[in-house]
């Protein structure tokens, strides 16, 4: 099973986890990403580049396919206006093997952040708006894939 | 003549106030360089957007690729910041 959602709509996280247990491999890991508050931090925008998001997360999701035994991967990415405590994205992964599971999740993850073309821009209580900067320490957790 | 679709994300887009442009295409020896160094010449959100190249990253259709490729036989080319999502 594969899925990969890219919209503005909320996402059930447990409704997918069951889905991916239902495969019967003995084995699920998932991460979910949630609008972090705080800050004065009052929305957030994703934009992303339509023709391009889809393709690229197939690129990444037949990459993890070919270098773990896998039942099951969903990839979910909300763009649009996102308030703090909203989810953003899911990434789900089934095996029979629980190491599998877990890598193969922190992978996808982590080619996400840097791989795939979505740019988040931050809206402040206080009015001021600014595009978040690509942080290193993301770049540096991709290279442990390599 | 044969075209090449421009489309801008992000600050890129804020910069220069547009969602893309079409320009003749440059030539398939043409680097995406050289179509930024081409644009940033148009002054005002371009010369913005572009001021500091190293901060820009692009795409040929759909595909990324580093500011040095050459255009090729692309359609489409997309200027943006470094990617934030996830």
């Amino acid at each position: 099973m594969i899925e990969i959602r890219v919209g503005a709509e909320d996402f059930d996280a447990a409704q997918w986890l069951a889905r991916l247990e239902a495969l019967g491999g003995g084995a699920v890991a998932s991460f979910t990403g949630i609008v972090r508050g705080g800050g004065g931090l009052k929305s957030l925008q994703l934009d992303h580049y339509p023709a391009m998001t889809q393709a690229q997360i197939e690129r990444i999701v037949a990459e993890a396919n070919a270098r773990w035994p896998l039942l099951g991967i969903v990839v979910i990415h909300r763009i649009g206006l996102l308030l703090p405590a909203d989810r953003i994205v899911f990434v789900g992964t089934a095996s029979s093997h629980r190491a599998a599971a877990l890598e193969s999740c922190a992978f996808l993850i982590d080619w996400l952040k840097t791989s795939a073309p979505f740019w988040k821009k931050e809206s402040f209580e206080d009015g001021q708006e600014s595009w978040v900067e690509a942080r290193h320490e993301d770049d540096v957790a991709l290279e442990r894939w390599r | 003549m044969l075209k090449l679709d421009i489309l801008y994300f992000a600050w890129v887009r804020e910069a220069i106030g547009r969602d893309g442009d079409t320009i003749d295409h440059p030539g398939a020896n043409a680097t995406i360089s050289d179509v930024i160094e081409q644009l940033s010449a148009r002054g005002d959100g371009y010369a913005t957007a572009f001021a500091d190249p190293t901060r820009v990253r692009a795409a040929l259709d759909q595909a990324f690729v580093p500011l040095d490729a050459r255009i090729e036989n692309a359609m489409e080319l997309a200027l943006f910041p470094p990617v934030t999502g996830g």
